[in-house]
């Protein structure tokens, strides 16, 4: 459906006021965050003023301790490795299985590709436990490695989905050309389906190195020391000791990484809906 | 030797006959078109021919040597697809050398090739540019190019010029033609446009249901169709079929003139023919009626070149003939052709 | 000749080769679905079948072994006086705030397709809540509704709802925290079903929308006449989705309320993660996660239909 254009004052007036509205909905906790993160001790902890309004200078000084003086770019180290190790293994085995689903599939392909997107629904508050004890029976409890080996199990169904609608819209005439060219099957689609298949890639890369960044429950059962830990778990637990709560480097923790995924997203988001339009689609 | 030969040639998908039973010789260096109806097997068949699909039942050969289970790369045989599948990402010279690149030409002797076969289209301007870039007749020719390179035995269209507009199309057609029989490869070409396989091709077999209906010269095909299928199809207006004594008797449009415009002549067949509508097209007439006398539920047409001036209205009852040479009969279950007419049947 | 040449050599190859071919590409397909089926079915399938066991044995973080107990495991895990509430809160938690969740992204999705200024902006925003992980959201949802310093003290102060001085305690009320827990999963969720209708409504071809305009329809008819009912089964997709991501979710809860104030706001999810690890008692965590499993299983059934009924389409 083309961009609606409305036409009415009032139908503008209307679609400013809401996107208003839903764009301070989403995003005050964010601009509440981003303001306590700059407040000085003196400053947050008083509740006579405004609290909109900063009494003191802004300070980077919370920023600096958070980098500094806490194991918070170990977590996003950690963070990264995890990431990009999951990232390479999911389209190891999540291109060829889209390749099959997009090219070559029979109706029991079909089937099998269903049930693969299926396993997506399987949540991790069921199979945490089993895979907990799982983990520490191989010898990797406490290893960001656990969940290197853990989380393909919900990036491979989704980065399947994607990269076949991706693959369905590439035309099958170019790879039969290239056959008829000289070249054998698997040469083909190399040759010819890889390359224009590069931007479809890369949008599931960047989603699903996202995806492994979200996990809580596992990341939670399985590592227990902070420098194995990941942003997500790192931060609540070991941010907070005890009673006391350093809150402006807790709030700067989580600006740090909200601002830049939410940026990267919205340059990918058109990508991301045709992806899914894609694959929701029947080639 | 047939360049390309299909032995009892089938090929089933599912519950459906696609091919069925085909037999084909091509000759030497002849521009052979598969014309039928959209689901007729002309596209499978030739994909059978090329190796993209595996056939259920017989034997393809090329150049004498059976290539039934040969992949499309050992068959020496070149490709267009109607979609031209150039590859985006490549410039026009890339997506040229690409075949030699595939049968491991050296590198260094790839650029006279290339060279070589966009001389011989004409695109020696265009190599580097991109497919995007080029426009549809361009396209054409960079596919034509790319196919030629390899210089293969055979080169198999699969109806190249659908997805150019109506007014590029008959000049490409004019170059394809001037292309083939400079070149000499054997050709075959798929199309369910008749005009452009009357204008195409040395010899054309029309399919039908996975059957070849009939294989001859256009002449052949549009002056002596074997059955009522092939009469229909091929010829625009279609023939007009009338159910008369238990038999069907055709006649083309253009053979069915005013009486007074053509005159007495011997073995002539004339009918009654109550007019229902005139169109007037500039270099024709089409006029529609029926016949009462003999077959009062045949819808007649009759098409009048311009140079027959005889006025014709609607309403009208006027005496129509048709030459007796022109007058076609047909079995009325098998639809197949029985007796052509002659000059001096008397009807 | 060479060609007659090169083809004969070919040809005593050929029968060889081709059957390898043929034999590969019938084979293609499941080679190369294979690998990515076999993870799954270790990571995900072998699991599963684990959590049913365990839930039907006595087992716990210390076991050597799995004993069968039957259903006694299922019985303790229901008797358990807390599980009453947190099937409660389960139900409560995902049908507010999904509902919610479906009337909103509704309209934000309409808003976010219509063209204005700005709104790439609005879109950032509008995406923070989803693509920041969820531990770091509940962080800085912690801090917003602090008992102390929550800024909406300061705007109930100015609307009268509260004295001067006067504070909400978000979450240290039963009732208070459960909104609480809901609107966070509200905000968190808001953006991922906004983005699956934004493609729902790109589906959607103009022409028809326009077929109605020139019919005489005016703005509301079309909506609800023709849009939404086109929109439908991607609506039910993206319902489903939160759904299913709501009802086991536990983050939400275990950061922003740890589960309470006393068990007030524990759900399944995070009822079973205390059990299960916190507690060490794996066999009456994955109880209590299984518990889920029908309800899922029955939302699995709902989504394969409607997908199927959409490939006919």
């Amino acid at each position: 459906m083309a961009a609606a254009q409305p036409r009415t004052v009032r139908g503008r007036a209307a679609i400013y006021l809401l996107a208003i509205g839903f764009a301070a909905f989403s995003g005050f906790p964010f601009l509440w965050a981003a303001l306590t993160m700059v407040r000085q001790d003196s400053d947050l902890y008083v509740t006579t003023h405004n609290p909109f309004v900063l009494a003191k200078p802004p300070t980077l000084g919370h920023v600096t301790d958070l980098l500094r003086n806490t194991p918070y770019l170990q977590f996003i180290l950690n963070n990264i490795v995890i990431g990009l190790a999951t990232v390479v293994i999911t389209l190891a085995l999540s291109l060829p299985a889209a390749y099959a689903l997009a090219r070559l599939s029979g109706r029991w392909g079909e089937k099998v590709g269903i049930a693969i997107f299926l396993t997506y629904l399987v949540p991790p508050t069921l199979l945490f436990l089993p895979l907990s004890r799982l983990i520490t029976v191989i010898g990797l409890q406490d290893s960001i490695w656990s969940l290197v080996v853990v989380y393909p199990g919900f990036t491979i169904p989704l980065s399947t989905w994607l990269l076949m609608g991706f693959l369905r819209s590439i035309p099958r005439d170019i790879e039969e050309q290239a056959q008829v060219d000289g070249y054998s099957r698997l040469e083909a689609v190399v040759r010819t389906v890889f390359p224009l298949a590069l931007p479809g890639i890369f949008t599931v890369v960047v989603f699903t190195f996202t995806l492994t960044m979200q996990d809580f429950i596992y990341a939670l059962a399985f590592i227990s020391s902070s420098s194995s830990m990941t942003v997500s778990v790192g931060v609540p637990t070991v941010l907070i000791r005890g009673d006391v709560f350093y809150w402006q480097s807790l709030m700067a923790s989580a600006i740090i990484v909200a601002i830049p995924v939410a940026l990267l997203y919205n340059v990918f988001l058109g990508r991301f809906i045709r992806g899914f339009t894609l694959g929701a689609v029947k080639g | 030797m047939a360049v390309v030969e299909t032995k009892s040639l089938r090929k089933e998908f599912g519950h459906t006959m696609a091919v069925d039973g085909i037999d084909l010789q091509t000759d030497e260096g002849e521009y052979l078109v598969l014309l039928g109806p959209s689901g007729c097997g002309k596209t499978t068949l030739l994909r059978l021919i090329a190796g993209l699909e595996h056939p259920s039942h017989g034997d393809v050969l090329i150049g004498g040597q059976v290539v039934t289970h040969l992949p499309p790369r050992a068959r020496q045989i070149a490709m267009v697809f109607q979609s031209y599948a150039l590859y985006p990402h490549k410039t026009v010279f890339a997506n040229i050398a690409f075949p030699l690149a595939a049968t491991g030409m050296p590198r260094d002797q790839r650029p006279a090739k290339v060279r070589w076969a966009a001389s011989r289209l004409g695109i020696d301007g265009l190599l580097d540019r991109r497919p995007r870039q080029l426009s549809g007749g361009e396209r054409q020719r960079v596919a034509l190019a790319r196919a030629l390179v390899r210089e293969p035995q055979v080169f198999l269209l699969d109806e190249p010029l659908s997805n150019l507009d109506a007014k590029l199309r008959s000049s490409a057609r004019d170059e394809l033609k001037e292309f083939q029989q400079r070149v000499g490869i054997t050709t075959i070409y798929v199309t369910h446009d008749q005009v452009e396989a009357m204008g195409l091709g040395d010899r054309i077999a029309v399919l039908n249901e996975g059957k070849i209906q009939q294989i001859g010269t256009p002449d052949e095909i549009y002056h002596h169709p074997a059955n009522t299928f092939v009469a229909t199809f091929v010829g625009s207006p279609p023939m007009n079929l009338l159910t008369s004594d238990g038999k069907l008797l055709g006649f083309r449009p253009e053979q069915f003139l005013p009486a007074s415009a053509v005159g007495e002549r011997p073995g002539q067949m004339v009918f009654d023919f109550a007019v229902t509508r005139v169109e007037n097209l500039g270099s024709d007439r089409y006029v529609y009626g029926h016949l009462p006398g003999v077959d009062p539920e045949a819808k007649v047409i009759a098409k009048l070149p311009s140079t027959v001036t005889t006025p014709v209205y609607v309403g009208d009852r006027v005496p129509f003939v048709v030459s007796g040479g022109d007058l076609r009969y047909f079995n009325q279950q098998t639809g197949t052709l029985t007796a052509a007419g002659e000059a001096e049947v008397k009807p | 000749m060479t060609v007659a040449q090169r083809s004969a050599g070919e040809i005593t190859m050929g029968p060889r080769r081709e059957r390898y071919l043929l034999d590969r590409e019938r084979l293609l397909g499941p080679a190369l679905m294979a690998p990515a089926v076999v993870y799954l079915i270790l990571v995900v399938g072998y699991p599963l079948v684990l959590a049913f066991l365990y839930a039907f044995s006595d087992v716990t973080t210390g076991s050597q072994s799995l004993h069968f107990v039957g259903f006694q495991t299922f019985v303790a895990a229901v008797k358990d006086p807390v599980f009453l509430t947190t099937l409660r809160n389960t139900f409560v938690f995902t049908a507010i705030s999904q509902a919610l969740v479906v009337i909103l992204s509704t309209v934000l999705a309409f808003v976010l397709t219509a063209n204005f200024h700005g709104r790439w902006f609005v879109r950032f925003l509008v995406l923070l809540p989803w693509t920041t992980p969820v531990a770091l959201s509940a962080v800085i949802w912690l801090w917003m509704l602090d008992s102390i310093f929550s800024p909406f003290d300061w705007f109930a102060q100015l609307l009268g709802i509260v004295p001067p001085g006067g504070h909400i305690v978000f979450l240290g009320q039963s009732d208070l925290a459960m909104g609480s827990v809901i609107a966070l999963q509200t905000w968190r969720i808001l953006p991922l079903a906004t983005v699956i209708l934004m493609a729902g409504l790109s589906a959607i071809p103009a022409e028809v929308s326009d077929a109605a305009e020139v019919d005489g329809a005016g703005f509301w008819r079309r909506l609800f006449g023709i849009t939404l009912p086109l929109l439908s089964p991607v609506m039910t997709v993206a319902l489903l989705f939160g759904i299913v991501f709501t009802f086991t979710d536990m983050a939400a809860v275990f950061v922003l309320t740890g589960g309470g104030p006393g068990n007030a706001t524990q759900v399944l999810a995070s009822w079973a993660f205390y059990k299960g690890i916190s507690g060490g008692n794996l066999a009456v965590g994955a109880a209590d996660a299984l518990i889920m499993f029908p309800v899922l299983l029955g939302l699995a059934v709902i989504l394969l239909r409607i997908a199927s009924r959409a490939e006919v389409s």
